[in-house]
């Protein structure tokens, strides 16, 4: 039993590039947050003090307070028809808005601009613009809304908590200096299905070398008892989370989109070279800190790390986040905001981490490659695929290349990943299991399985293949994944 | 500082009359019997050992001064030597006339320095010229020269345990020639020299029979050389040389022990383990061969411990202290009179008083505070299995900082062993099962030591009482765990479900669901049918724990049954059917189970579903769709046709 949903291919010649310059350009993307809350502005004439954050901020004033009056009017009518559920999002011609609630009374709305298409005219008159009100799917930026919120509370905490201890003031201070910068870094034209899962890539190892990674993370806890969480990572890819699920997705998202790019570009550059090992005693390692002292011989250097809110909903702790490296081995280790960290700790942390995580890096790389052998030279396959489980977050895409500070970039046409993000809001609305094959455009299949808590989507490339083909192959291919 | 003695002498010793003007006492390694012998046998001999209990008593007649008195092995011919040329024989063979005679050495000019029994009827005479190997024939009144050799002799050494002589030749004494006996054959081992420290001119007899003894250690046989302190050379004491011999090939200077002082000494092998006693301070140092100093064509060794005197012995009045109301005595430690025999043996004549030497485990665990050599050394020990256990105990519990590493070294040390044996025992079974009449001579089933320490052990005494503790924090009891599940897979030891049960046990017990999920992500967790159940009782605290358990089932491939079980249960039925037809089941499941789980789904269209399915099935096997009366799906078909009407039932197709 099949249920399949067919897409109109529309073929426009150089839709995408649009899509790209429109959501690119600043001004026609917008982040707006107002508050509703009792405590203050809801008096008439004062509805300006309801804006915390308005992106553009040269927005003239009253435009501000008139779209964020649009916005608080629009959610306050739909609670009525459902007030469990406020509405998520609001369709016109031009635009798309979402409302996010992260925190009770307290609103974020993105506006994102539909993509356009001009259509000349003949007899010089001004082309015609064209709005392609479906091309952006509701999952994906309510997804983005939401990560906007996760990472500034990853580095900010609630705001509620920040508002009861420093005010208003201290929350519009916090959110202007956050996001100012965040905004800039969002690409929103390369959001996708990936947005939507927000999952974490997880690096396949081995029964043993996962064991002897335990035991150094043990060990480390143990000698360093200052140490409260650990999370280990390599390649970009995640191995073990001393944090919760849901922290750790957001730290692995600051990791891998920011913190990492950020030091490997210098490195891929030539600049900065960290492989130049460091001695501490007789042993040789390679390990250097990410975040904190750039350089611990240097005097001047300084020992402040990045602080992060972990465990919001109930302990509500707040962290100094490390991020120590050794080749492609990062460990980040956790601890207690209140404790002050030296040069001594930092120092000791180095001796007794250096050495060891350079030893582990290599292990793992040889381990790695070892089953890489086992498992065959890589042919470049027939299909690609994205994956996700909502168990355990894991998520592996073969349609993404590496993603780097700038741009992720993908092997297929954008067409298809919109596809796929079509599917999975089919699937987001029932629970059961389900399947759905797509006919795409020239040769290409799209397939989407969701069962057992996963989702897989396969994009297959076979010349003229017929719906029970691509059904045989794909089922081969799911018990090979086995 | 009671607890600091490691050494100390049996508890009861064996008891004989102690020597004097008119009773003489001789010690026979070979039977470890002490003989007291009395006006030269007239008045009596008594004969004991090894255990206190069993003592032979007798009299014979006195014909002079006694030499050297034997039992053959088994005790079936007693030899006895009064004059340098003859040895005197007694039977004392069972239900055999009881026989005397006299053997004469054969070689002219020479005189017997000793002999010894090699088995119930050979004994091998030792004189100043050679070796006479005879066997005795009581029944004939005579012995029988099996074969003999010409060489100087100046003194040898005998090791009972091996059959192995050593005979000391050439006028400094110190080229050693050992012969091995088995059963009427001497083989002719490879000689060699001790290397003396000093060699006098012009050339005398310098190496002495007091300074080497031969024993077995750890299965090799050695011949150990007490070399004393000199003084003008630069070593820092005396050291015991253990030279190593071997039945064919030469002998190896395998053995350097480092005594670092200088006086009269005396050599144990108690438990493998080379106990030197010095007299002068009254102290006892071991020495543990296997444990490794440093590399090289020579070992040299520390003593494992520092030197400490054996425990102090009280000896009652009337006996040995049994009872401790009597008035008891401090016995003399380290005494002038005492004799020291291998391998274990302490005899102190005057006294009249046989002891074993034993090494107590318990106090060298805190000597030791390297706790990886500690373990290198009770592991080799005989009796060391509930010290191991309670030293696994103590380092778990210690609550030191930076244990781990200590923890870890531990462990992969007694994997080490474990997985040795269970490799052996592996190895033996296959040997046994493809062919057990060949190859039963090659393979010896292994022998079980206490040092193999399984898994049920360190559950049974460590972990199940270190995981109940309440003062230690379950951050630690975690990494512990994982520690031993680490060092098992590291020696390829199957991981007993249980363990990951107590890993399970204690993460849900502290909400640490994430974690646990993640070694499950990575297998860690390994699969088995007892941990799917568990983790599906978890499902109501921690909801994915259900998936997680299905895709477990799914991957162990034997448990279908299992899997649609569960999936009825959650009243999944099209995915239990289709579960089935996925593995090829579809024919032979009860269609009465999935009616019956379609039906308390109250969801029509579902049970409209399973049931045509079921028909179809029918159809397909036996060509009639409806159910067989074995079926009993009576009821469910009353109720398809009440729901959708008799006309719905699938009909046969018109031929």
């Amino acid at each position: 039993m099949y249920l399949i949903k067919g897409m109109p291919i529309r073929l426009l010649q150089g839709r995408t590039n649009e899509l790209q310059t429109h959501l690119n350009a600043d001004d026609q993307s917008k982040n707006g947050f107002w508050n509703t809350g009792k405590t203050f502005g809801p008096r008439e004439g004062e509805e300006e003090k309801k804006i915390l954050f308005y992106h553009p901020c040269e927005v003239e004033k009253n435009e501000k307070i008139r779209n964020v009056g649009l916005c608080e009017a629009i959610v306050q009518f739909t609670r009525t028809f459902c007030p469990t559920k406020p509405a998520k999002s609001l369709h016109t011609q031009k635009n798309r808005q979402f409302f996010h609630e992260p925190e009770e009374s307290f609103w974020m709305v993105m506006v994102v601009r539909n993509p356009m298409i001009e259509k000349p005219n003949k007899d010089g008159k001004p082309p015609t613009i064209e709005y392609q009100e479906d091309e952006i799917l509701d999952s994906v930026y309510g997804a983005v809304l939401q990560q906007c919120y996760s990472m500034y509370k990853l580095f900010n905490g609630t705001f509620i908590r920040t508002f009861e201890a420093g005010g208003v003031e201290l929350l519009i201070q916090k959110l202007e200096k956050f996001f100012y910068r965040y905004i800039q870094t969002l690409h929103l034209q390369s959001c996708d299905l990936l947005d939507v899962f927000g999952g974490l890539s997880f690096f396949p190892l081995d029964k043993m070398t996962y064991l002897k990674i335990q035991s150094f993370v043990n060990r480390v806890e143990e000698s360093l008892s200052l140490v409260k969480y650990t999370a280990f990572l390599y390649n970009d890819q995640l191995i073990w989370s001393g944090l919760e699920q849901d922290d750790m997705r957001i730290l692995y998202k600051y990791l891998t989109t920011s913190l990492f790019p950020r030091h490997t570009e210098p490195e891929l550059a030539g600049r900065d070279s960290p492989l130049r090992p460091e001695v501490t005693g007789n042993l040789l390692h390679y390990g250097r800190f990410l975040t904190g002292p750039a350089n611990l011989k240097d005097p001047e250097t300084k020992f402040r790390f990045p602080k992060i809110f972990v465990n919001t909903e109930d302990s509500y702790e707040e962290l100094h986040l490390i991020v120590y490296k050794a080749m492609s081995a990062a460990v980040c280790f956790m601890i207690n905001a209140s404790v002050e960290l030296t040069r001594e700790f930092c120092e000791q942390l180095d001796a007794l981490v250096g050495p060891q995580l350079t030893l582990l890096a290599s292990d793992i790389c040889e381990q790695y490659n070892i089953n890489k052998r086992i498992s065959g030279p890589e042919k470049e396959p027939q299909f690609k695929f994205i994956y996700f489980n909502h168990m355990n977050l894991a998520e592996k895409s073969t349609i993404h290349m590496r993603k780097t500070a700038s741009v992720s970039l993908t092997s297929v046409h954008p067409d298809l990943i919109k596809i796929l993000g079509d599917i999975n809001s089919d699937f987001a609305r029932v629970d059961a299991d389900e399947e759905i094959i797509v006919k795409a455009m020239t040769d290409y299949w799209v397939v989407g399985k969701k069962s057992d808590q996963r989702e897989l989507y396969v994009i297959l490339n076979q010349k003229n293949a017929n719906l029970i083909e691509v059904n045989d192959e794909v089922k081969r291919l799911c018990a090979a994944v086995q | 500082m009671s607890e600091d003695y490691y050494l100390e002498l049996s508890e009861n010793p064996v008891q004989f009359e102690n020597a004097s003007g008119v009773n003489n006492v001789f010690f026979d390694e070979a039977n470890k019997q002490v003989f007291a012998v009395r006006s030269g046998g007239a008045t009596g001999v008594v004969v004991k050992g090894p255990e206190d209990k069993n003592s032979i008593a007798f009299r014979m007649d006195d014909k002079g001064e006694i030499k050297c008195i034997k039992f053959s092995l088994g005790n079936k011919i007693l030899a006895v030597q009064r004059t340098p040329k003859t040895v005197d024989f007694m039977s004392f063979i069972p239900d055999f006339p009881h026989v005397e005679f006299s053997h004469e050495c054969k070689t002219k000019n020479s005189s017997v320095l000793g002999f010894c029994w090699t088995s119930w009827n050979e004994i091998v005479f030792i004189t100043d010229q050679g070796i006479e190997f005879y066997q005795v024939l009581p029944e004939k009144r005579s012995l029988k020269l099996l074969k003999s050799q010409s060489i100087n002799v100046n003194w040898y050494v005998y090791c009972p345990e091996t059959a192995v002589l050593v005979l000391s030749t050439t006028v400094q004494g110190n080229i050693l020639q050992p012969f091995a006996f088995k059963s009427g054959t001497i083989s002719k081992m490879p000689k060699f020299e001790i290397e003396l420290p000093v060699s006098p001119k012009p050339a005398k007899l310098i190496l002495s029979e007091r300074d080497i003894s031969v024993a077995s250690i750890y299965g090799q046989l050695y011949v150990m050389y007490l070399k004393h302190h000199t003084r003008g050379t630069n070593s820092s004491g005396a050291e015991v040389v253990l030279y190593q011999l071997f039945r064919e090939g030469s002998c190896k200077k395998a053995h350097v022990l480092k005594l670092n002082t200088s006086g009269k000494f005396a050599l144990n092998v108690v438990d493998n383990l080379v106990v030197v006693h010095h007299q002068s301070s009254r102290t006892s140092m071991i020495f543990d061969i296997k444990l490794k100093e440093q590399d090289g064509a020579v070992n040299i060794h520390q003593p494992v411990l520092p030197a400490q005197s054996i425990h102090p012995y009280k000896i009652s009045v009337t006996g040995p202290v049994a009872a401790r109301g009597h008035a008891a005595v401090p016995c003399e430690l380290y005494s002038s009179t005492w004799s020291v025999f291998q391998p274990d043996i302490i005899i102190s004549a005057s006294e009249g008083y046989l002891w074993y030497l034993h090494v107590k485990l318990y106090p060298t665990v805190n000597l030791l505070q390297d706790k990886g050599k500690l373990m290198d050394f009770l592991l080799h020990r005989s009796d060391c299995k509930m010290v191991i256990l309670s030293v696994c105990s103590q380092i778990l519990t210690g609550g030191e900082k930076g244990n781990l590493p200590v923890v870890a070294t531990v462990f992969d040390k007694l994997n080490q062993v474990y997985k040795e044996y269970l490799e052996a025992e592996q190895a033996y079974t296959q040997a046994m099962e493809s062919g057990p009449s060949r190859l039963s001579n090659s393979y010896k089933k292994p022998v079980r030591t206490q040092a193999v320490i399984d898994q049920s052990d360190m559950y049974t005494h460590v972990f199940s009482a270190f995981t109940e503790k309440k003062d230690v924090s379950h951050k630690f009891i975690i990494s512990i765990l994982m520690e031993y599940i680490r060092s098992l897979n590291q020696f390829q030891i199957t991981v007993q479900h249980y363990f990951y049960e107590l890993v399970i046990k204690t993460l849900v017990q502290h909400n640490l669901f994430y974690m646990l999920h993640q070694f499950l992500q990575y297998h860690v967790l390994s699969d088995s049918k007892p941990l799917a159940c568990l983790l599906l009782s978890l499902e109501s605290t921690y909801p994915p724990a259900h998936q997680l358990s299905l895709d477990m089932l799914k991957r162990l491939s034997t448990a279908n049954d299992e899997i649609v079980e569960v999936l009825l249960s959650k009243q999944q039925v099209l995915g239990a059917l289709r579960f089935v037809r996925s593995v090829g089941g579809h024919d032979n499941v009860s269609a009465r189970k999935f009616l019956d789980a379609a039906r308390q789904t109250n969801d029509t269209m579902l049970f409209f579903t399973i049931f045509r399915f079921f028909e179809q099935r029918n159809f397909r096997l036996r060509g009639n769709p409806a159910f067989n009366p074995g079926e009993h799906c009576e009821e469910h078909v009353s109720y398809f046709k009440e729901v959708f009407g008799e006309q719905t039932l699938m009909k046969l197709p018109a031929v």
